[in-house]
């Protein structure tokens, strides 16, 4: 009798063990490497580790994960490379669309569209990811590399993208975001927020861009009334390359050699930030310079604040019409801040840097030939700095 | 420990089991994915595809086009339930519904199957599953991972195509069935399903409660005699309107193209579709089919540029041909939205 017991408790015991204890699986490189990383994706429960060895993985289509609570590990963003050079279909490298999910230490390559995408994934933690598009900057290269969107609670830290031919670093629609020790490089916008509310973009160095950190709200989108960011402690710096992006895509009109831009959006405040490097201007706060009839949509910056940056070189070589006879009036640079002059002291702008700001005097979507450039003061009463972006501590533990 | 477990999968499959007749509804019903087709014994003759009792077959006014496959597709609804009828939205089918869709081609005047995917309403909610038939074409496997089948078929035209066709994964299903996250079958509704006395046969086969005779029709894309704006508006729900919807996969776009727009897309500009703007200004251009996305997107087969994203590896020349048609007879700068 005693003898039959105890198989029939181990046995029980396992059964209810099972649920609860995560697993690790195990994905290593080599023959039909998508089929067996697409089914780890998949059979993941909740709770689970999908370990990816090192080496190269080359897939067929995009992969994608739908179960909460999932860790995506891999042996280091230069060890762990997910190649989709031979991608047949799939709008992207990775789509994310279940909630708490980690993605960590590996690379994406060569997308056909878009590298990371997570859509409605909220508590995401893109931790020491690479996303690359291996050929240099060309339209041909994918959109967004890291597109988290319609989430709540993101974490992108440490992630490196190069080579997006719309944004580096894409956040659209969300809330509660922070990016942070990350590196922009080579992409048409480095890091981009749009249409999103209370973002910290910190630590993060947004370099050979088009454009270096760009934060605003488009019309006619689900989510809009984008603000409370703050973009302090970064380096943007030589954002040089010229715009590849495909037209008819709003950072096409990206000038080349923007360092930070503010568009359209409400209560951002750019501070303890070191630019330098960037022709065009090293930070710009204008208003959504196309037409619209989304009457929802507010086209103005907002109690804007530009306190305690580090200026380089900017304004060097301003893109836009006779910027460089511009520049040679004000003797070889316009000043650093731009802003297009667009609205009044109503819109609540605020200067503290100790360099001078150049207005373009635009009316609400003139065209840039009809500016009428001259020296401005942006005094308004500074509005109160946005409340940090405080994460759930299982984010920040898992980023740890 | 080796022969307990034995026999306890006895006991389990003793427990699970019924006699060999009629579709297996545990195997609806139950937790878990089995491993063949035959498991559900949808069709007393899987080869020959001879359904069982009520596995009705239907077919759609205005179908998804899916790289010229032809799909089969069938409905099952258990004894002793029936689906409710709606004139707007999906039918509410019952818990214990199967919906079963059959891809293949015509190889030498024969249909080949090549997967049959599986909408199954549990207690949970819906699951979808990819089932990919063997060689010989006599079962199909469970293949929850997707998988890739080379074919050669020969399209409307008359030419030959050779292409990589994908079996799309269990996570794929969902980014065209899902609303707001949870799956929901897409085809059968009043309005696609209501042709040829359709409605009447599955109400008389006890699978719906009722058939109106007043129930809505969407136009056949296809259908010379229906009105051009009919065919391109059915032609945009069945293909597009899955995830360009609020509550869609693609909701985030701001692109809708379901019936219910008064003019989808009219001068919209992109928000991220990248290199799929082939360096247009706008979705649609009313008057102008060649600078509209929407045309770009439709005409590519690069993956990153490609509309619909999934199971599109050739160009549908005939719905082109149409929406092109559509948009260009639409008067210039009309409903800016």
């Amino acid at each position: 009798m005693f003898r039959a017991i105890v198989p029939w408790a181990a046995l029980a015991a396992l059964f209810l063990a099972l649920p609860a204890a995560a697993r690790t699986i195990h994905v290593e490189a080599g023959p039909n490497a998508q089929e067996r990383l697409q089914a780890a994706l998949i059979e993941a429960v909740p709770g689970d580790v999908v370990e990816i060895g090192a080496g190269r993985f080359d897939l067929t289509d995009g992969l994608s994960l739908d179960v909460d609570r999932v860790t995506v590990r891999g042996a280091g963003p230069a060890k762990t490379i997910l190649s989709f050079k031979g991608q047949l279909g799939a709008g992207e490298g990775l789509l994310v669309t279940s909630d708490d999910v980690v993605l960590r230490s590996f690379a994406v390559e060569d997308s056909r569209g878009d590298g990371i995408k997570s859509k409605g994934a909220d508590r995401i933690v893109y931790k020491d990811i690479r996303v690359e598009w291996t050929g240099g900057p060309k339209p041909t290269n994918g959109a967004y590399g890291v597109y988290p969107v319609e989430s709540k609670f993101i974490l992108i830290d440490g992630v490196t993208v190069i080579g997006a031919s719309d944004a580096g670093i894409y956040v659209g629609q969300s809330e509660q975001i922070v990016v942070r020790n990350s590196v922009a490089q080579g992409n048409v916008a480095g890091i981009e927020i749009e249409n999103s509310r209370h973002a910290d973009v910190y630590g993060n160095t947004a370099t050979h861009n088009t454009g270096g950190i760009l934060v605003f709200d488009l019309p006619s989108l689900p989510v809009m009334g984008g603000g409370q960011v703050r973009v302090f402690g970064n380096s943007v710096i030589d954002n040089d390359t010229a715009n590849f992006a495909p037209p008819g895509n709003i950072v096409a009109s990206v000038r080349k050699g923007t360092g930070v831009l503010i568009m359209a959006n409400d209560g951002v405040h750019v501070f303890g930030n070191t630019l330098s490097g960037n022709a065009t201007s090293n930070i710009m706060v204008i208003s959504y310079r196309q037409a619209f009839t989304d009457p929802r949509y507010n086209p103005y910056p907002r109690r804007i604040v530009i306190s305690g940056n580090t200026h380089g070189r900017a304004g060097f070589a301003p893109q836009f019409p006779a910027g460089d006879q511009l520049a040679a009036a004000f003797g070889g640079s316009i000043p650093p801040i731009l802003w297009d002059g667009t609205g009044g002291p109503e819109l609540g702008l605020h200067v503290d840097d100790k360099v001078p700001v150049l207005s373009l005097n635009l009316a609400l979507a003139a065209p840039v030939e009809s500016a009428k450039p001259a020296l401005a003061t942006l005094s308004a009463p500074e509005s109160p700095k946005p409340q940090p972006v405080v994460l759930p501590e299982s984010m920040e533990a898992a980023a740890k | 420990m080796k022969a307990l477990a034995a026999a306890l999968l006895l006991l389990c499959t003793a427990l699970i089991a019924k006699p060999a007749t009629g579709v297996n509804d545990a195997a609806i019903a139950a937790e878990g994915y089995p491993a063949h087709l035959s498991d559900y014994r949808f069709f007393t003759d899987l080869e020959a595809a001879t359904p069982a009792a009520r596995v009705e077959p239907y077919t759609l006014n205005t179908p998804l086009f899916s790289d010229y496959a032809e799909k089969h597709r069938y409905l099952y609804v258990p004894q002793g339930t029936r689906a409710r009828y709606d004139a707007e939205n999906i039918f509410d089918f019952p818990v214990g519904t199967a919906l079963i869709k059959t891809f293949g081609y015509r190889q030498n005047g024969r249909f080949r199957p090549l997967e049959t995917r599986l909408l199954l309403h549990r207690a949970g909610g819906w699951v979808a599953i990819p089932y990919v038939w063997n060689a010989q074409g006599t079962d199909a496997d469970l293949k929850r991972a997707g998988t890739r089948i080379p074919v050669t078929f020969t399209d409307p035209s008359g030419q030959s195509q050779s292409i990589s066709y994908a079996v799309p994964n269990q996570n794929q299903c969902k980014d065209c069935h899902a609303r707001a996250g949870a799956i929901t079958p897409i085809g059968p509704l009043a309005r696609q399903l209501n042709h040829d006395g359709l409605l009447q046969r599955l109400a008389a086969a006890g699978l719906l409660d009722r058939a109106p005779r007043d129930a809505p029709r969407l136009a056949r894309w296809d259908d010379p005699k229906a009105p051009l704006e009919s065919r391109a508006r059915a032609y945009l729900e069945a293909n597009c309107a899955h995830c360009h919807n609020p509550q869609g996969a693609a909701s985030n776009s701001g692109l809708y193209l379901d019936w219910r727009q008064p003019s989808p897309g009219f001068l919209k500009r992109p928000v991220a579709a990248g290199r799929g703007s082939g360096a247009r200004a706008f979705d649609i251009v009313p008057g102008d089919a060649d600078a509209s996305i929407l045309i770009f997107r439709m005409e590519s087969t690069d993956p990153g540029i490609a509309m619909p994203e999934l199971g599109r590896a050739t160009v549908h020349a005939e719905g082109v041909a149409l929406l092109r048609k559509w948009i260009d007879t639409q008067p210039k700068g009309s409903a800016v939205r």
